[in-house]
């Protein structure tokens, strides 16, 4: 599903060039649930944007789904993000003047959906992530996890190949947070591939496997933290 | 799709209503500007032409300019052998002093010969006109304009009554109708007397000016040209005289008019360009703020020409709409126009509609930078701003 080669990528900040991945190569199998650990710092934001196709490596191979993603366009990228990648965000990112129902089917707008299909496609994820009767509400009307859930309802409503869920849980209460990764583990037992990335080890510890990111690096093994 | 980011674009049109309105506020002025002075200024000069053709097409007016060539009013009469002239009229022009009773001014005399009515194609309103045989006589006779009349006689009927024109007594015969105001100036405030009798109070042998009638639309051209030939044959001197037809007159106020109307359309335009200035000032802005916004819907599958229709579809809708309502506070604005000052003004659809199309242009051109900026936003940046 998943195949990340030497990758490698750094960021300029003024005149210093800061490494911030070296050399991560990472195998996610389909219906994987993978959690990809690190303390602040360490690369795993950068990591997630690189399999979540929002940047592109400096160098190294990632093929996605059987595709190769480091030389394409941004128009491209776009595109990939679209069809096969869904985001779930530690801020959840809905869009404020939006309705939980058109914060859902916003995605679907950018790809050739029907008008039926859509609407389809938006309650039968508001209804499965628990919100079927929130539709018309807007974020600023929802708990931080109802809004979680109508972001999760759009990342399922768009049916992509993997789902990247970065901190998805680092800013609720305790109570929505075990909602929000029961509602994770149950899309991986239905059979979607997940990479969950946090620096949170209780979370991580739910996963199939864990990989551990330390100043760019990628270990099976927690090295020294 | 289109639907859909068009119905999102008037959404934060409306969720930004007071900024909107500001913003739309330069594009609603620009366009008043433009539709309320094209109108007006049309609507003008249709008066003014109107006024024009209603003094005649056929008319040609030869003037003598310079006082000391003379042509008598028995030349002028030959003029009528052309095929192309239907009639002349002579007429000698002086001012003179004009007396009734305590009310007294200075009025300008017209000699003229009965020719003068048909030429000009004026009646009377009451009494007589002035006829050949007060001609042949030298009969102290006048027909005056109704604002004479006014003047002179107040409400009393001025036919049959006297007035002293210079040092003679005038017996009023008629009266003109009333001609109102024209651009060849009214003939309401002109006292009419026998063409002889001018030549003999004034001391002038010559004609002042000849009012030439053509034999028809046709043939206006070649009753110039005759005229013109003529007056060359009796004064030999072609700087001496002057002749105008009123089509001439027309073709050149309606030029006047055209270069009137386009200058203020100019100036009105560039305040339409302002607007559009503003709208692009308040789009970059509206591209800042929702940095966060495009980010989300980049990382979700945006593509940069999603991001760059909805932008551009927001400058488009409020230059459009600005331009809508600016099209009908015009129209309510000319129709308090033409009922306050009384006149015909309509407003000028083509130029209102050409105006919201501009709008569109404008919100084209002035939405496209700050879409094309809000395009190439990129989502890992987009997204880090809160």
């Amino acid at each position: 599903m998943i195949k990340l080669k030497h990758i490698y990528k750094s960021y300029r900040l003024g005149d210093i060039e800061v490494p911030a991945l070296q050399d991560v190569s990472l195998h996610v199998k389909p219906h994987e649930f993978v959690s990809v650990l690190g303390p602040s710092g360490s690369g795993k934001s950068t990591l997630m944007n690189i399999i979540g196709c929002l940047d592109v490596p400096d160098s190294g191979e990632y093929i996605l789904d059987g595709e190769c993603v480091e030389n394409c366009t941004e128009n491209e990228l776009s595109d990939i993000r679209g069809k096969k990648i869904g985001f779930i965000f530690q801020q959840f990112n809905l869009l404020p003047d939006l309705t939980a129902y058109e914060n859902v089917e916003m995605p679907l707008l950018y790809h050739r959906i029907s008008a039926e299909e859509r609407h389809e496609r938006v309650m039968k994820t508001l209804e499965q992530v628990g919100l079927s009767d929130r539709i018309y509400h807007k974020p600023s009307q929802l708990s931080g996890g109802q809004q979680q859930r109508v972001a999760i309802a759009r990342v399922l409503a768009g049916r992509p190949s993997i789902i990247l869920a970065d901190e998805p849980t680092g800013n609720l209460d305790s109570v929505s947070g075990k909602e929000i990764m029961d509602i994770i583990k149950g899309l991986w037992q239905d059979g979607n591939t997940i990479v969950l990335i946090t620096h949170d080890i209780h979370v991580a510890d739910q996963a199939e496997r864990k990989v551990y990111v330390h100043d760019g690096k990628l270990s099976d093994k927690e090295t020294s933290v | 799709m289109i639907r859909k980011i068009m119905k999102l674009s008037l959404k934060s049109i409306l969720n930004n209503k007071m900024r909107s309105f500001l913003t739309m506020l330069g594009i609603i002025i620009g366009v008043m500007a433009v539709v309320i002075l094209v109108s007006i200024t049309q609507g003008a000069a249709t008066g003014i032409t109107d006024s024009i053709s209603d003094m005649g097409s056929q008319l040609i007016t030869a003037t003598i300019s310079d006082s000391e060539v003379s042509v008598s009013a028995d030349e002028i009469e030959s003029l009528e052998a052309y095929p192309s002239i239907d009639s002349a009229a002579p007429v000698i022009s002086s001012s003179e002093t004009v007396k009734k009773n305590s009310n007294s001014g200075s009025y300008s005399i017209v000699g003229i010969t009965p020719e003068y009515f048909s030429v000009r194609d004026i009646d009377i309103q009451r009494g007589r006109k002035i006829v050949e045989s007060d001609i042949e006589w030298n009969t102290n006779i006048c027909v005056i304009g109704t604002d004479v009349a006014t003047d002179l006689f107040g409400t009393w009927d001025a036919v049959n009554g006297t007035i002293i024109i210079g040092d003679s007594i005038y017996k009023v015969v008629g009266v003109l109708e009333e001609q109102g105001s024209s651009l060849a100036g009214s003939d309401d405030s002109k006292i009419f007397i026998p063409y002889s009798t001018a030549e003999r109070v004034t001391g002038q042998s010559g004609v002042s000016s000849v009012y030439i009638k053509a034999a028809g639309e046709n043939s206006v051209n070649a009753a110039i040209n005759s005229t013109e030939a003529f007056l060359l044959q009796a004064t030999r001197d072609e700087d001496s005289y002057t002749v105008n037809n009123q089509s001439e007159v027309l073709d050149t106020m309606g030029d006047v008019t055209n270069t009137m109307t386009l200058l203020l359309a100019g100036i009105a335009a560039i305040s339409l360009l302002v607007g559009g200035i503003g709208i692009m000032n308040i789009m970059l802005v509206s591209v800042t703020e929702r940095t966060r916004e495009i980010g989300i819907r980049k990382a979700v599958g945006a593509k940069r020409r999603h991001i760059m229709f909805q932008f551009l579809c927001e400058a488009c809708i409020l230059s459009a709409l600005g331009g809508v309502i600016g099209l009908l506070l015009s129209f309510c604005a000319i129709e308090c126009y033409s009922f306050a000052a009384a006149t015909a003004a309509g407003i000028n659809w083509m130029v209102g509609f050409a105006a919201i199309g501009f709008c569109l242009v404008i919100g084209v051109v002035f939405g496209s930078y700050p879409a094309a900026k809000a395009s190439r936003l990129q989502p890992i940046e987009a997204l880090h701003t809160s």
